[in-house]
């Protein structure tokens, strides 16, 4: 059996800026990563996909964008260049092609069977990411058989789906990003919509990421979060990361010819029936933004940045059609794929651990999994801050998490 | 001269109520509620309903005293118009859930009330329940609520104030989304 101080699951961004820290303060480690660096990003996610944070903000331990375009989002394809050059750059000891198997607690640490090896250590830090499964409604399982059922995880491009109607079920970045791309293939999009979240692209000549961490809002701590389970499962805006459009919310996709219904309450009989709530569930995400648009004015003003910036102004409310279908049948051949933009969960099924709530997460404060002295968590949504949730919120949250991971190693030694 | 903010008091205790989601997500068995009515047929169209128990935080309940609904159809459909159709009931209940998320809501955000009137509408063709157009529905085609809230705020915060009364009630959701029913012969 093998031994070392800690063991990191995962070599996507959080696990390698959690190999930096452990590096920075001399903690003997490994980093196993089931595939290569950046896994889920060269084979989990489309390639049209682009990160929803503009360059500049993407920063590691030691790592800042010094490319050209610090104004513009990467692609999936330069994220994992990126993050394996950051790999390379910091030397971070990964054992690639290694998947875990099983990580049980064990006398003073956790034992963990990858593959064909055991480990031993004294600490262990999931970093296996917060969107390895797809988190498919119930209801998915009433789609009648002609139907193709497809999610974000196994979509590519519009090419490998049939000809014919799309339903895309989710209105999160994820959702209007394909819904956008799909009806721009001439297969007609019906997009389902459940709450929401809707920011525009840039706001008063700035992207909005930089009015979200000016004001603060990225930085607010998870302990002062009034509603955190809330927080933590709020679907990602409706964003996507290009600069040609302000937005790419639900009035952009009417103006597109893409038909927006109600939540999918359920499928009986073949057909869809959907939630009468849009009207409201638009409005709640206009008040949302609205709120937003004016604690970031404020803050401008009392930036005094009122007079580099261009007015503040206001969008056009949602528009919702009034005659916004309740049902669609999906056995009439319309309708030939349903895609689940339903969101993302992770998985830690090979966590061997009482570590888990009635809902099936892992118990944790602030990255340290509660009821598992040792053993961290990284890379889930506000996990420590807002910022949690993006690539850089892991460079901060790596060095609190190291810090307390010390701390329990010091501890032990006594 | 002292001055003091006057408590925001609309009569809804809002500590009781956070107190009670703190406890219930912890022992979320006691979370799962019953609710029950009883419907004895008079004559006609004419029905009485009882609400009276109840179960929940993992026993029987009962209400201070039993409720009793007459429940008819108008003289314009025949009837006798002993007590309001249903379908007005399902309004009553709607606008009496909406009412209270006004009021609970505007309590947590520290808004005080002074009044508050719904007025809802609920429209339909009849021919459905006639079974004389099979392509108009039995039910409503749409419902309308208009809130009229005179209240300590802007207009902005009563609008988000009746947007998050629709979020967290149970009758809007029943109203909106569809329910599975089960109606078995005893």
């Amino acid at each position: 059996m093998m031994q070392t101080t800690a063991v990191v699951i995962g070599a996507g961004h959080a696990g390698l800026a959690m190999s930096r820290r452990l590096t920075e303060r001399s903690i003997d480690h490994v980093v196993l990563e089931r595939g290569e660096v950046a896994n889920s990003w060269r084979t989990q996610r489309w390639p049209s996909l682009r990160l929803l944070t503009p360059n500049w903000q993407t920063r590691l331990p030691g790592y800042r964008y010094a490319g050209g375009d610090p104004d513009g989002f990467m692609p999936a394809a330069e994220v994992v260049a990126t993050l394996s050059s950051y790999a390379r750059y910091i030397g971070a000891p990964v054992r690639t092609a290694t998947a875990v198997r099983t990580v049980r607690a064990v006398p003073q640490g956790f034992e963990i069977q990858a593959d064909d090896h055991v480990l031993h250590a004294r600490a262990v830090v999931l970093a296996t990411g917060a969107c390895n499964l797809p988190a498919t409604p119930r209801v998915a399982d009433a789609v009648p058989a002609p139907v193709t059922s497809l999610t974000p995880l196994t979509y590519r491009d519009p090419c490998q789906l049939p000809d014919g109607g799309v339903l895309v079920v989710g209105a999160s970045a994820t959702g209007v990003q394909l819904a956008a791309e799909i009806h721009r293939s001439e297969r007609p999009v019906t997009l389902a919509v459940g709450e929401h979240v809707r920011l525009p692209r840039t706001y008063r000549g700035r992207d909005i990421f930089w009015w979200l961490e000016a004001t603060g809002l990225l930085a607010e701590r998870y302990d002062q979060i009034d509603d955190l389970t809330r927080a933590r499962h709020l679907p990602s805006p409706q964003l996507t990361g290009t600069r040609e459009a302000t937005m790419t919310d639900l009035n952009s996709l009417t103006a597109l010819g893409v038909r927006i219904t109600g939540r999918l309450g359920r499928i009986a009989d073949g057909v869809a029936q959907f939630s009468g709530s849009l009207p409201n569930t638009c409005a709640l995400a206009d008040l949302k933004m609205n709120r937003f648009l004016n604690r970031a004015d404020q803050w401008a003003t009392t930036s005094g940045l009122d007079d580099e910036l261009p007015a503040p102004h206001r969008f056009a409310p949602t528009y919702v059609d009034p005659r916004t279908p309740l049902e669609l049948n999906l056995t009439t051949g319309e309708i030939t794929t349903v895609l689940w933009a339903t969101g993302f969960r992770p998985d830690h099924s090979w966590l061997d651990i009482p570590v888990f709530d009635r809902a099936g997460h892992i118990r944790h404060d602030g990255g340290a999994v509660t009821g598992g002295p040792g053993l961290y968590v990284l890379g889930l949504p506000v996990l420590r801050t807002r910022a949690s949730t993006y690539i850089h919120g892991a460079a901060t949250d790596s060095q609190a998490v190291a810090s307390h991971l010390h701390t329990h190693l010091s501890s032990g030694r006594r | 001269m002292t001055i003091t903010d006057s408590p925001v008091d609309n009569g809804v205790n809002v500590q009781a109520l956070l107190g009670a989601r703190e406890a219930l997500s912890a022992a979320p068995e006691a979370a799962e509620f019953t609710w029950r009515a009883s419907c004895t047929w008079r004559t006609g169209t004419h029905s009485r309903s009882t609400v009276s128990g109840f179960t929940g935080l993992g026993a029987e309940q009962e209400h201070r005293t039993t409720y009793e609904f007459d429940v008819d159809h108008p003289e314009c459909f025949a009837s006798e118009d002993n007590g309001a159709t249903p379908v007005e009931y399902v309004l009553v209940g709607l606008a009496g859930c909406l009412t209270a998320g006004v009021a609970s809501v505007a309590q947590l955000r520290g808004i005080q009330l002074r009044s508050v009137t719904a007025t809802i509408e609920g429209q339909m063709s009849v021919l459905g329940i006639l079974g004389a157009d099979p392509d108009v529905r039995n039910g409503f085609e749409g419902v309308t609520i208009r809130f009229a809230i005179d209240a300590d705020a802007s207009r902005e915060d009563v609008e988000a104030l009746v947007a998050q009364s629709q979020k967290r009630s149970a009758v809007y959701d029943i109203v909106t989304n569809p329910t599975k029913v089960l109606v078995e012969v005893a």
